[in-house]
């Protein structure tokens, strides 16, 4: 346990200082506040010209600006582009190492293959965790500026919403992020893995669904596949923002959703695990 | 307390259809400083892998500190440079230490002992990237002595170094197998080997050709014999020290004999030669080097540095 402890805080030093790990969490609350309050603003002040707003009505608009949504407007974002970002998170600083050799220079110091690689994880779910809750503080203080200006009530969602709109954006992104480890620890190379996660989670799955409507045998697979188990969950949070977002479906419900995404969540991290515990380190 | 530290038994690795390591039983005993020399290519790197339990023996086996290659206890007590350091680009060279220090669950005091060790304490905040090759393999060799380990082990620490940097190398390692740890040290530079080893492994092909201690290998001294005329002489010596212990060497256009003998057959011999008529031009003792050595076990050249020949 103690090794444990002293891989985490070898892992949270030196992934604290890279520069990568800031570029992309700057990169989520840019497109967090851009996609979410941003350009819904915008389109709702200038509501009859053009753009979304000829579909949606302004109410839902405002509706969805407003404190009251928080908890499915801050995890809106996270089957597709948040998983995205964290999956590149993963396989980066899963990836890296093999590359620069720090993998080789950990393995002959630390406390052994697999409680160092357990450092890695531990750092990578607390920075999602964190991830997760500075997203919610930040929407909702947003939020509440936006209801202020435009002279509505400020309306805090419940904790229980809260609590369920932190515990599935949680869910969404470690599951992407674990499975970025996972293809980071596979190809021992982190351009491979970027490249292969991303067309993964956002071509791939999609093409399949396509295929699914052509072979009914095939809609089983694809309804269980990570990125429609995610886009499920965040789905059935509902919610005035929550079901026009893309990669957001309504597939699984949101139980079932949950079981497949801890599932996932194992199965990368162990798979990520065993991988770095016996492969040869050459 | 067992005196191996480490030990290894019919070690070997396969990739694909090549034979990389082929059965190297080798031994490393405690305190003492072990050379593992061969060209490039010839499997120290895959071998040191497996006693570091970064690579897994296709067959054989090996024993390091008493316990499995890998196993924490082991790597705990091991400080490791293979085949070139890895380090965080972006960090500084004292934050990777630190990193490294944070694994080991050392204090961070002791890694300004390591940098100033090996002449890194005035640039330990400088990015790793900006570093020289030089900068680079000291740092490694600081995280792998990190945490005082029982067994240090060190693939090629001069490998792609300029001249100065290699002397930096020989000078630190020669401060390092003075502070008295069981140091591995392989390398494809005979001097280095030569200079600062107890005792030497010999690899090439996959294969361990022989182990022993520097004298051990270069075997007896022999004493050089340039005269003229050389059938006289030849004759003089063979009646001297017996007729399978002189040879004739050829080498510049100039042949002489090679008696195998000590110094003790210097005096008697030039007696005998001046007495019989014989013109005496040079008589001294040689000692074989571990290049000529590894030369008659593998008839293969060895890398030499151009001035560190002995």
């Amino acid at each position: 346990m103690s090794g444990l402890l002293a891989s985490t805080r070898a892992e949270l030093l030196r992934l604290r200082r890279w520069p990568a790990t800031w570029v992309l969490i700057g990169v989520w609350f840019a497109l967090d506040l851009a996609f979410v309050y941003v350009f819904n603003y915008i389109a709702y002040r200038t509501g009859d010209v053009s753009g979304p707003a000829d579909r949606v009505p302004r109410a839902q608009l405002l509706a969805g600006l407003l404190p009251d949504a928080v908890p499915s407007a801050a995890v809106q974002g996270t089957p597709l582009f948040g998983g995205a970002i964290v999956l590149i998170l993963g396989a980066l600083a899963a990836g890296s190492g093999f590359g620069w050799g720090s993998w080789k220079t950990v393995f002959t110091q630390g406390p052994g293959r697999g409680t160092a690689f357990g450092g890695t994880l531990v750092v990578l779910a607390l920075t999602v965790v964190g991830l997760v809750l500075a997203t919610f503080a930040l929407d909702l203080a947003v939020s509440s500026v936006l209801a202020a200006v435009e002279d509505q009530p400020v309306d805090l969602p419940s904790i229980g919403a809260l609590a369920e709109g932190v515990g599935a954006g949680v869910l969404v992104l470690g599951m992407w992020c674990a499975a970025g480890v996972l293809i980071g620890v596979l190809t021992r190379s982190p351009a491979l893995a970027v490249g292969l996660g991303l067309v993964w989670a956002l071509v791939v799955e999609n093409l399949l669904r396509g295929v699914a409507d052509l072979l009914g045998g095939l809609a089983v697979v694809t309804d269980h596949l990570p990125g429609t188990a995610a886009g499920s969950l965040v789905g059935s949070l509902g919610g005035a923002a929550g079901d026009r977002a893309p990669g957001v479906q309504t597939i699984l419900t949101g139980g079932t959703a949950i079981v497949v995404l801890l599932g996932y969540l194992a199965l990368f991290a162990a798979g990520g695990l065993v991988l770095i515990r016996r492969r040869d380190l050459a | 307390m067992t005196d191996t530290i480490v030990r290894t038994d019919a070690l070997s690795k396969r990739y694909g259809d090549r034979l990389a390591v082929d059965s190297v039983s080798l031994t490393v005993r405690r305190g003492e400083v072990y050379g593992f020399l061969g060209p490039n290519g010839a499997g120290k790197t895959t071998t040191l892998r497996m006693v570091l339990g970064l690579v897994r023996p296709t067959s054989g086996r090996a024993v390091v500190l008493g316990d499995a290659p890998g196993s924490p206890p082991v790597v705990a007590r091991v400080g490791a440079l293979v085949e070139g350091p890895g380090f965080y680009p972006y960090l500084s060279g004292r934050d990777n230490l630190r990193v490294m220090a944070r694994y080991q669950r050392v204090d961070d005091r002791a890694v300004d002992a390591v940098l100033d060790r090996v002449d890194l304490g005035s640039r330990g905040g400088d990015r790793y990237s900006r570093y020289s090759l030089g900068m680079k393999q000291r740092l490694g060799v600081a995280a792998a002595l990190l945490g005082d380990p029982d067994l240090l082990v060190l693939d090629e620490p001069t490998n792609g170094l300029d001249p100065a940097g290699m002397a930096d190398m020989r000078a630190l390692l020669v401060d390092v197998a003075a502070g008295g740890q069981t140091v591995v040290l392989s390398s494809h530079l005979l001097a280095e080997v030569q200079e600062v080893c107890d005792r030497v492994g010999v690899i090439a092909g996959g294969r361990l050709l022989a182990e022993g201690t520097v004298a051990e290998l270069r075997g007896a001294t022999a004493v050089l014999l340039r005269a003229r005329p050389l059938d006289l002489a030849l004759a003089v010596a063979m009646r001297v020290s017996g007729d399978d212990a002189v040879e004739v060497v050829h080498g510049g256009g100039d042949d002489a004999l090679r008696v195998h003998a000590g110094p003790e057959l210097i005096p008697p011999l030039t007696r005998e030669l001046v007495g019989a008529g014989v013109d005496v031009l040079e008589v001294t003792t040689v000692e074989r080097s571990l290049e000529e050595v590894f030369l008659a076990m593998t008839g293969a050249p060895m890398a030499q540095p151009a001035g560190s020949a002995r």
